[in-house]
């Protein structure tokens, strides 16, 4: 490769691609992935999302070349990489545990790749610091990688993944070490970096506030297949099934019956009460509404009638849990201070807008 | 669901890799070569001989009252040496573990444990004789007692025990200590004594581990050469049975036979403590020990066991104390001073010791490295890395572990002399130094890998991933990645490979040819005549150059081992 000149950013595309595992206790075969079909554009930032299991990492590792897939074909930059092993394919890793070369120094760590590429010292020496001074490493270049904390090495873990200017940069769950407050800064910190070098990401966790922060697009997975694949709002306000309604974030469903469509809105009868559902297309017959808890209101007057069963304040927002017919709904009222609070036992009305609801099974 | 592609994927990323392809490739064709066809061809040849397949050979040898009697007392003794080892070690470590003592105890079990490491594997058959037997320096000189007959069974349990209990010491004070204290911290608090506790607690939970380190000692027991050798007198095992039935009978087919029959039992055992036994250790003590144990520090308890376990390791230690100091008395049993150096001076004037030490000295110092970097290879391929022969190649290695050396000497002796399936090729090597020291790296090939496997489980997979992943082909991650990483494995893989192989006699003896001297062979010879003086003196020197390399090894490793740096901080 040209050693000088940054590279383009390459796209992604998984062919109808299956992985077949053997399960270790009944000898029976099984889909880890399954007919997984997509495409990632040059220089977006995509990540595969899901529960544990879901394939998500054995997806990530077939891109790299860790394991072979059982059906279709791994197109990298438009090249066909199947037959590839993981050291001739243009991607780069940064893994879960770091897997930081603990006899290296932090440099001789960074410019392990570059080396192997039988590069000149001096562009050795000038990228390597390029690159930590963007990971704003530059005062450790000559730490052990056990001196560093959880942050830091994880900074060199990205540094020596960047540094050979990869077609595609692979994450499997790097924040997953790290504590609460760091993780954020980090996601922050990766998403600026992959936005400043305008490469190609992909990126694997099972903690959906971080896919949302993130990412362009979000790949969300269920027992080996895609369950929906789209934008951050897309996937959180119009999720598929409930499985990734329920994924993304906290979710009430609320059974109803749909009984008409104005082109714009359908109107839907919980217990018998009417309330308004946006939907484009129109829509009849029994289904379930999708209701985030923070899109909910409660109030002495509103939509639904219901009944306080829990009440608790949480700093940012009162936590309620009301009951509504039959069915438990949780509420989250932002920043309640100087609104009524209700107690348990209360009785109350919630109402919600719209755009907010969702409907499934129309 | 078809996993064709993936399969042939594989392949062709394997094929890519033309190193690790020879690596495979070669590998496979030594432990053919060195391991699996020597058994085939005892198998074949005790089967297959001049009238057909027949059972005729195994017919005759068990008519032989003698083989009859070779296999009883061979069961026997392993079985008791099995079960008195265990109940050694047991007590060792129990005290280690569980029970408060001085420093200084601490320094003796230490001793005890490295002793038998270092020490060739008949030093104690040899003290035994000089210290019990009919002129030994107790039974004689303290005891007076003038006609005690050590040599036969009792000889044989004894000096068994004690050189393998430190095997089972060492391996229950492991488990031992992945006992979580707070288990037994339970059942005493809800009332029970500490024997009801060790009783209801420990004993149960230890149980696996204690029959997985009886069967450890029963196969080397029934494996062991060098002790039946020299204090069995007529009392004959299969291993001794085996090399009298070649170097006496000449009858070669008898011995290929015989041989099939050890290897049956020891296979046998070793696939039940393996498959079965080690699983289920495993099963019942995987935790770690969630904190440090409180000692035991009533009195009552720890002075009568440290006062027991200090005797029984001085005991041992004194016995191998004694063979440099019967190489320094005038004449053992009558002349005791004054002392003297003869015996260490006609090693070299009479008895053409420099040229023992040099050839056992430089076939060990040639196979070592050879066995270090062949171990830490099949290490890496079975932890690491993913292919199709990989079974092969963790099976054969693991099965050699379970081969007594004297089964090996005559696979060997059968499958070399004349050449391959006595066809002549290859029949070049027999004889050679070359063949030596490939019975060295064979024989220490298992105890590397074993150890090699286990420190390679606790370096994270993706370390060496991420290496593949930057653009490293499969050499370049063994030798900047893996090997660096193992550093400290690797030398002490060479130094135990050394050790084994410079005190190595079960295969050898029926291998060596009269242009080699080996000090092993010599110091059996001597013993065998009678000659212990000089027996010892032998022996003395070689356990000084093992215990030289053995610090020489912990300073290296203490002084340049990269592991040192990588833990430090943590």
């Amino acid at each position: 490769m040209a050693a000088n000149q940054s590279k383009e950013p390459k796209g992604v595309r998984l062919d109808h691609i299956s992985k077949i595992y053997q399960n270790p206790k009944t000898g029976k075969d099984f889909y880890a992935v399954h007919d997984v079909d997509l495409e990632i554009k040059p220089g977006s930032f995509v990540t595969l999302l899901g529960p544990s299991g879901c394939g998500k990492t054995t997806t990530l590792r077939m891109i790299a070349g860790f394991e072979s897939p059982d059906e279709g074909e791994i197109y990298l930059g438009g090249e066909p990489i199947n037959a590839l092993t993981p050291n001739k394919r243009d991607t780069a890793m940064v893994f879960q545990s770091y897997a930081l070369f603990p006899h290296y120094n932090v440099y001789d760590n960074v410019a392990y790749g570059l080396k192997l590429r039988k590069m000149p010292r001096d562009e050795i020496r000038e990228k390597v610091t390029r690159i930590l001074k963007l990971v704003e490493l530059s005062d450790m270049e000559q730490r052990m990688t056990n001196q560093l904390s959880g942050g830091q090495q994880q900074r060199v873990a990205l540094a020596r993944a960047l540094v050979v200017e990869p077609g595609v940069l692979l994450f499997d769950e790097p924040l997953s070490n790290l504590d609460a407050k760091l993780r954020v800064q980090m996601r922050t910190e990766i998403r600026r970096i992959q936005q400043a070098l305008g490469i190609t990401a992909i990126y694997v966790t099972h903690d959906q506030s971080e896919a949302m922060a993130i990412s362009d697009n979000i790949i969300l997975m269920k027992d080996g297949v895609i369950a929906q694949m789209g934008s951050p709002t897309e996937i959180y306000y119009h999720p598929k099934s409930e499985f990734v309604a329920d994924f993304i974030g906290e979710c009430n469903f609320l059974d109803c019956r749909v009984t008409g469509w104005d082109g714009e809105n359908a109107t839907a009868e919980v217990d018998g009460h009417p309330v308004q559902v946006k939907t484009d297309r129109p829509a009849s017959g029994d289904a379930r509404i999708v209701l985030r808890p923070e899109a909910i209101e409660i109030a002495d007057e509103g939509q639904l009638p219901c009944t306080v069963e829990l009440s608790c304040f949480m700093g940012s927002y009162q936590n309620y849990h009301v009951r509504v017919g039959n069915t438990l709904v949780k509420i989250a009222d932002n920043c309640p201070i100087g609104r009524k609070t209700f107690k348990v036992g209360d009785h109350a009305f919630i109402s919600f807008r719209s755009e907010c609801a969702h409907l499934l099974g129309v | 669901m078809a996993r064709g592609q993936s399969a042939a994927l594989d392949r062709k990323k394997l094929m890519a890799d033309p190193i690790m392809m020879t690596t495979i490739v070669l590998l496979i064709t030594f432990l053919t070569l060195f391991i699996l066809y020597p058994l085939a061809i005892l198998l074949v040849d005790s089967l297959y001989g001049s009238n057909g397949l027949s059972l005729a050979t195994f017919s005759r040898i068990f008519q032989l009252s003698s083989f009859r009697r070779a296999i009883g007392n061979t069961l026997k003794i392993g079985f008791v040496v099995g079960l008195l080892s265990t109940l050694l070690g047991l007590l060792f470590a129990y005290v280690e573990v569980y029970v408060k003592m001085r420093k200084a105890v601490g320094g003796l079990f230490k001793v005890v444990s490295m002793l038998p490491v270092v020490s060739p594997p008949f030093v104690l058959s040899l003290s035994m004789i000089m210290l019990f037997g009919r002129s030994g320096l107790i039974t004689r000189f303290l005891l007076g007692i003038y006609d005690n007959n050590i040599y036969g069974y009792w000889g044989i349990v004894i000096v068994q025990t004690l050189t393998f209990f430190p095997v089972c010491y060492m391996m229950l004070k492991g488990l031992l200590k992945n006992i979580d204290p707070s288990m037994e911290e339970a059942s005493r608090d809800m009332g029970a004594t500490r024997w009801r506790v060790f009783t209801t607690v420990t004993f149960p939970l230890l149980l696996p581990g204690l029959g997985n380190a009886f069967l450890v000692t029963f196969i080397e027991s029934i494996a062991d050469f060098a002790n039946p050798m020299i204090i069995g007198g007529s009392y004959d095992t299969l291993a001794t049975s085996i090399y009298l039935q070649i170097t006496g009978a000449m009858d070669k087919e008898g011995a290929a036979a015989m041989a099939v029959v050890l290897l049956i039992i020891t296979l046998g055992m070793f696939a039940v403590q393996k498959y079965y036994l080690e699983k289920k250790t495993a099963a019942t003590l995987s935790g770690k020990a969630s904190r440090a144990r409180m000692l035991i520090e009533d009195k009552s308890v720890t002075v009568p066991l440290t006062i027991l376990c200090s005797l029984a390791a001085v005991f041992v230690i004194m016995m191998y104390v004694c063979v440099p100091i019967g190489a320094l008395f005038p004449t053992w049993g009558y002349k005791f001073t004054p002392l003297t150096f003869k015996w260490f001076a006609q090693v070299f004037t009479k008895y053409r010791g420099l040229q023992a030490f040099r050839d056992s000295f430089v076939l060990s110092l040639i196979a070592s490295p050879i066995t270090a970097l062949l171990s830490m290879i099949i290490s890496y391929l079975v932890v690491k890395r993913k292919f199709r022969a990989k079974g092969f190649i963790e099976a054969v290695s693991i099965l050699a572990m379970a081969v007594p050396g004297t089964v090996l000497g005559v696979g060997y002796i059968r499958g070399f002399a004349n050449g391959l399936f006595h066809t002549g090729i290859l029949s070049g090597i027999y004889g050679t130094g070359l063949i030596l020291i490939i019975v060295f790296v064979v024989r220490s090939l298992p105890t590397g890998t074993r150890s090699g496997i286990s420190a390679l489980r606790q370096i994270d997979k993706s370390i060496e991933e991420s290496a593949y992943d930057m653009g490293a082909d499969s050499l370049k991650v063994f030798t900047s990645v893996t090997l660096p990483l193992i550093k400290d494995s690797f030398l002490s893989g060479l130094v135990t490979a050394f050790v084994r192989s410079i005190t190595a006699i079960s295969a050898i003896i029926l291998l060596v040819t009269p242009s080699y001297l080996l000090i092993t062979v010599q110091i059996n010879e001597f013993a065998e005549k009678g000659a212990y003086s000089i027996a010892c003196a032998f022996a003395s020197i070689l356990i000084l150059i093992t215990y030289g390399s053995v610090l020489l090894m912990n300073f290296i490793i203490k002084h340049f081992g990269t592991s040192r740096k990588v833990k430090e901080v943590e």
